[in-house]
């Protein structure tokens, strides 16, 4: 009897030590955003996101030089890396018994576990060094690189959740292959490879290494897809190393800016999921 | 069809049927080779990848070969380069992260499979996804000015002072250093670790629980006998892919390590890595040299990460195989 005592009292305390490394694993997430609002929300104005920065030293100006590269260059990398992410993934998934198949997804994770900096050095040698000058278009390269294997596995995975009866059904009823996939397979899964994609966005919004020497950073306004553009994780790195009292507040305030920017996306991502696809369960 | 008909006789069904099936098999053509192209893309993206890598690094491969790994000078003016500091940095900021993210990490997920009451589930996988998704750079930010401060002035000193006789813990506390980069690290990886070990955990079957529970097992006792031991490699290879993420990660390390390029047998001395030399000496390189070398770099990063994520991927897939565990979280 006193030995079942004591095994259960292990039990217990062994659980009691899950909810301790429970809460110590959400401490630094909760003092990451505490720390954020606190030190980033004072420095949040409508200067911040209208102005230019102001000479290194001064105080007053703003990001907006970075808002719009990240936009820019993030739009760019979407624009290259979902069409192919998604061709991919339903290629993958719509032909499963192909060797090509099995390359591409093999192909994809390892390109998944790349770092990102190895994929801003081949972003360089293949186009910067090239064109020799640094360009936003390099870094929009390097980052669609990056969003391709995450997008295609999310559309395969969904697509696999497709039951076949609704396949049969459209072929059935005479429909063309191809139609079947677009009319009937994607358009089942259409949420679901929002979400996908909305995710890798989010994910690419934050990637600062493969933009070091691909965008470079700038302290103008670029529009110039072919020049050196600011972005803002890079401003978040310049400011926050820079030996400056103002560039560390506006580091933090940018911090701020690119977390909710981040965290909007993937929340949203989940929301489109949550509330129309059901496929899932 | 009958109106068809009526309206032109000259067609007769048959070919009309024909012509609508060319059309869809065309269609279908159409469809797969645009397919096709795009699933094409990604292989060959990668062997230009490794090309160019290779293209890049060959002045530095064909200057110091192997011996590269195993020399410490790093002088670009002299064009001397041995990247084994880097090397070094790379591999112990790695180690502290694990030594402090597995069982952390474990704890969280064992806790969340087996334990927890079901509304705790959802909500804390969720929080602990968040983690994943904080960019680095601002990780690195937090580092520089939250993390480092408050290490500085508490846990180094009580280190140093309570594991004096290791050299691990002796020497100047700077701040920026290899345990500092350790710690952030631990905590960027442990999201990584927690869901893929947590999708291990829950494809285990629930026979598994019911057999050593029947036998009279505690629930702890059940979690270390018989769903742990089925769970192992797919731990394993959670682990491996939690290192995978520790080597490769560059920004947050960059900011908080202290970049030196020295090996130092103290923890509280700055390093480097070599995500963070690329990170921080490519776009102010001089020289061909130096530039091949940092490709070098990356081209080395590039071998280990490959070779560290495959087996991750061959361990994971002997628990469950084909159930896509892991692919969303890498």
């Amino acid at each position: 009897m006193n030995r079942r005592a004591l095994r259960r009292l292990v039990s217990n305390a062994m659980v009691g030590l899950m909810v301790v490394a429970v809460v110590v694993a959400l401490l630094p997430l909760f003092f990451i955003l505490l720390d954020l609002v606190v030190r980033g929300a004072g420095s949040l104005s409508a200067d911040f996101f209208t102005k230019m920065p102001a000479p290194a030293g001064e105080s007053g100006g703003g990001v907006a030089h970075a808002i719009v590269g990240t936009l820019i260059i993030v739009g760019t990398a979407s624009l290259i890396g979902l069409p192919i992410g998604i061709a991919a993934g339903i290629y993958c998934a719509e032909y499963p018994g192909s060797r090509l198949t099995w390359v591409t997804r093999f192909v994809a994770d390892v390109m998944n576990g790349t770092p990102s900096i190895v994929v801003g050095v081949f972003a360089w040698a293949w186009i910067v060094a090239t064109q020799k000058h640094f360009s936003a278009l390099a870094g929009s390269a390097a980052l669609a690189m990056l969003m391709i294997p995450m997008v295609l596995r999310t559309t395969e995975e969904m697509i696999k959740l497709v039951p076949n009866s609704l396949r049969e059904a459209a072929l059935a009823l005479g429909y063309p292959r191809w139609r079947t996939s677009l009319a009937v397979v994607v358009r089942t899964t259409l949420p679901g490879i929002v979400t996908g994609s909305l995710l890798a966005v989010a994910r690419i919004a934050g990637e600062t290494a493969p933009l070091l020497f691909t965008a470079l950073g700038s302290q103008y306004m670029s529009l110039d897809i072919n020049q050196p553009m600011a972005a803002l994780p890079l401003t978040v790195f310049t400011y926050a190393t820079g030996p400056y009292e103002e560039w560390h507040r506006y580091a933090w305030a940018a911090a701020l800016v690119l977390i909710l920017v981040v965290f909007v996306l993937s929340l949203g991502a989940r929301l489109a999921i949550g509330r129309r696809f059901t496929l899932n369960g | 069809m009958t109106t068809s008909l009526a309206s032109e006789p000259s067609t007769p069904p048959d070919v009309q049927e024909s012509r609508s099936l060319e059309l869809a098999s065309y269609g279908d053509r159409v469809f797969r080779w645009l397919l096709t192209l795009g699933a094409l893309f990604i292989p060959v993206l990668l062997g230009f990848l490794v090309y160019e890598l290779w293209q890049g690094s060959r002045l530095a491969i064909g200057e110091f070969g192997l011996s590269f790994v195993t020399t410490s000078t790093w002088d670009p003016v002299a064009e001397e380069f041995g990247a084994l500091p880097l090397i070094f940095g790379t591999l112990i900021s790695a180690t502290i992260a694990l030594v402090i993210a597995v069982p952390l990490s474990l704890g969280v997920a064992i806790y969340l499979s087996e334990f927890a009451p079901k509304s705790v589930r959802q909500p804390v996988a969720f929080l602990i996804s968040l983690l994943a998704a904080i960019p680095s750079v601002v990780y690195g930010l937090w580092g520089i000015f939250v993390l480092i401060p408050l290490l500085r002035t508490t846990a180094f000193p009580f280190l140093r002072d309570a594991f004096a006789f290791l050299p691990l813990f002796q020497g100047p506390i700077y701040g920026p250093s290899m345990f500092s980069a350790g710690i952030i690290l631990a905590i960027m990886v442990m999201p990584y670790i927690m869901s893929v070990s947590r999708e291990v955990l829950l494809a285990v079957p629930d026979s598994q629980r019911e057999a050593a529970l029947g036998l009279g097992a505690t629930r702890w006792e059940a979690v270390i006998t018989a769903v742990l031991p089925y769970a192992r490699s797919g731990i394993a290879g959670a682990v491996i892919l939690g290192l995978g993420r520790a080597l490769g990660e560059t920004m947050a390390v960059t900011m908080v390590i202290g970049n030196r390029h020295e090996i130092a047998a103290s923890l509280f001395a700055p390093g480097y890595t070599m995500a963070a030399a690329i990170a921080n000496e490519f776009s102010e390189a001089v020289g061909d040299m130096h530039l091949s070398a940092l490709a070098y770099v990356a081209f080395l990063l590039f071998v280990v990460t490959v070779l560290v994520n495959a087996g991750a991927r061959l361990l994971i897939w002997r628990v469950a195989r084909g159930s896509g565990i892991g692919s969303k979280a890498l």
